[in-house]
């Protein structure tokens, strides 16, 4: 395993340019502007972070994409994409490095939401496990969005193109539950296909997560879910290399 | 000796454009070759598969023994390569990247930092160690790629134009650094610039369309040259026609052809049947005749033409086989 150098090279490349300060700011002021605005954290008098995780979801929907579009497309454009897969490293040190960076980026303006979770403490007296377990939850939708986004930017050179597939992919991933994505299919696919597609939607998933109900199965989905596109990822940057 | 360097039947095609048919051929330690066509002839392209950035159609690489294609981890530890154009990654600094490449080569640390000032020495960086690269000029890009190349001391260095956008002084550095790493080392050099062949390879190949079509010393090549072991006389007196008429008479001589030297003076040049030495005749000629000469010497050939005639004539002769 050589992971450490691509994760490092990568760590350095977002806090050299003002790609990190960007995002986290923007992270933080869009979820406290959810949470405060839109989710009516004070007038629904519970101390509970319910009105913040509930966001969560739309907010990746744009920022994991974001954070990944550049991921493989900007070393495509910039040539750099020959001299990485001309070094000693293996395809997939390379592919989880660069996954890995992006996904504690997130982790990280994660963990600077702390203020949210002091205030209904200082207000209240939530369940801090239940807390814990959305924070977890929510990690790792992100790194459900990231592994699609990142496997996106495999595909092309062009960070735009990346950017929108990366985003309808997501958002067809996010309501895959909902009659407007399974409609899409209900003609052509037999339903039991379609019964099996209905249990694949993020939201789902990580609505019981911030329920407070810690089921080994939406967390073994998560899990799944990126170690696939992860692995297809890996596919493309092997198979489109001019 | 085992090569340390070796390409078999090499072929890569882009939809319906071979741009790699069937090379094949190998470069020892101390080596330097110099991979010389067109653009466009698929020179890239097979540095490319010698490096393992593409897969072949077909044919193997092996590099001090691993094969590119069956262990590509060991065989790229193992190898050195400015890619074309030096890419680099605009927001680092070359004192980051360095330590990013040795790192990602499983460099021991303090061994890393000693190579990094040897290198970072040996190109002349240090001015711009901590400078992003997006800063830099196309001369300090290009050394910082070279430098990136050699950092680990690799026993094959690939380079793909190193000297493309350097100045006169740049590249004359450059080629004299190739020279000394060549002692321990087998060195591709891909370029179009001829002079550079002459001025740093011990052997090159010439690839037109995808094939090989001259492999030799430059030497080797020159002697293809239709002006190899050519004579050339400028005259300082107006006798011409007469000396003309007493080289003809020399049985190894094919044909005479005769050129303005400026101020009056006419300028022959006389072509030998097949290569052959013709110094010594012609010039007892001139001492026998008594002829005044302003210059008097003996063409080695010329590179230029030998790479004008191959690469224009194999298509040529393609487009008849194909016919």
């Amino acid at each position: 395993m050589n992971i450490a150098p691509i994760y490092r090279r990568e760590m350095r490349s977002y806090f050299s340019t003002p790609i990190a300060y960007v995002f986290i700011v923007i992270f933080l002021l869009l979820t406290g502007v959810f949470t405060f605005y839109v989710g009516g954290f004070f007038s629904r008098g519970q101390a509970d972070l319910e009105p913040f995780f509930a966001w969560h979801p739309w907010l990746y929907l744009f920022l994991a994409p974001a954070l990944g579009m550049r991921l493989w497309a900007e070393e495509k454009k910039t040539g750099t994409f020959e001299l990485l897969l001309t070094l000693p490293v293996s395809m997939t040190d390379a592919v989880l490095g660069k996954f890995l960076a992006a996904w504690t980026m997130i982790g990280i303006s994660l963990i600077l939401t702390f203020p949210m979770w002091a205030t209904v403490n200082i207000l209240g007296d939530p369940d801090n496990g239940v807390i814990l377990i959305s924070y977890l939850g929510s990690l790792l939708m992100a790194g459900a969005y990231l592994a699609v986004s990142a496997c996106v930017s495999a595909a092309t050179r062009n960070q735009v193109i990346a950017f929108v597939v990366a985003v309808s992919l997501c958002f067809a991933f996010l309501l895959l539950g909902f009659p407007l994505i399974l409609d899409f299919f209900r003609p052509w696919m037999p339903e039991s296909l379609i019964s099996i597609l209905a249990t694949l939607g993020f939201l789902q998933h990580f609505q019981s997560i911030i329920r407070g109900v810690l089921d080994l199965r939406d967390i073994l989905y998560f899990i799944s879910f990126m170690a696939l596109w992860l692995y297809a990822g890996a596919w493309i940057v092997d198979h489109r290399r001019s | 000796m085992a090569a340390d360097i070796q390409a078999l039947n090499l072929k890569k095609t882009f939809g319906s454009i071979t741009a790699v048919n069937d090379i094949s051929f190998s470069v020892h330690a101390g080596e330097i070759l110099g991979f010389l066509g067109p653009n466009g002839a698929g020179k890239t392209t097979t540095m490319r598969l010698l490096t393992g950035y593409l897969r072949p159609d077909q044919g193997q690489v092996t590099v001090c023994g691993n094969g590119m294609f069956s262990d590509p981890v060991k065989a790229k530890a193992s190898l050195g390569y400015l890619p074309e154009g030096a890419p680099l990654y605009p927001e680092m600094t070359p004192a980051s990247f360095l330590e990013f490449s040795g790192r990602a080569r499983k460099m021991e640390s303090s061994l890393l930092q000693d190579r990094i000032r040897e290198v970072g020495d040996l190109v002349h960086l240090a001015q711009v160690w901590h400078q992003p690269v997006e800063t830099l000029s196309k001369g300090y890009k290009r050394r910082l790629g070279l430098a990136q190349a050699i950092l680990h001391d690799p026993q094959v260095l690939i380079l793909d134009e190193p000297t493309d956008g350097l100045d006169p002084n740049q590249k004359t550095e450059v080629r004299s650094l190739v020279r000394r790493l060549a002692q321990s080392k087998a060195i591709i050099i891909s370029t179009h610039i001829l002079e550079e062949v002459d001025a740093v390879c011990d052997r090159a190949i010439i690839i037109n369309e995808g094939k090989i079509v001259a492999d030799g010393t430059p030497g080797d090549l020159e002697t293809l040259s239709s002006y190899h072991n050519t004579v050339s006389v400028i005259l300082s007196s107006d006798r011409e026609g007469d000396l003309t008429a007493r080289i003809q008479k020399i049985p190894s001589v094919r044909t005479i052809e005769s050129s303005e030297a400026g101020e009056g003076r006419k300028k022959l040049l006389v072509f030998p049947e097949e290569g052959r030495a013709i110094l010594h005749e012609v010039a007892q000629v001139i001492s026998a005749g008594g002829f005044e000469v302003d210059e008097f010497r003996q063409e080695r050939g010329r590179l230029d033409e030998v790479f004008r005639d191959l690469t224009t004539k194999a298509g040529a002769s393609g487009e008849e086989t194909r016919s």
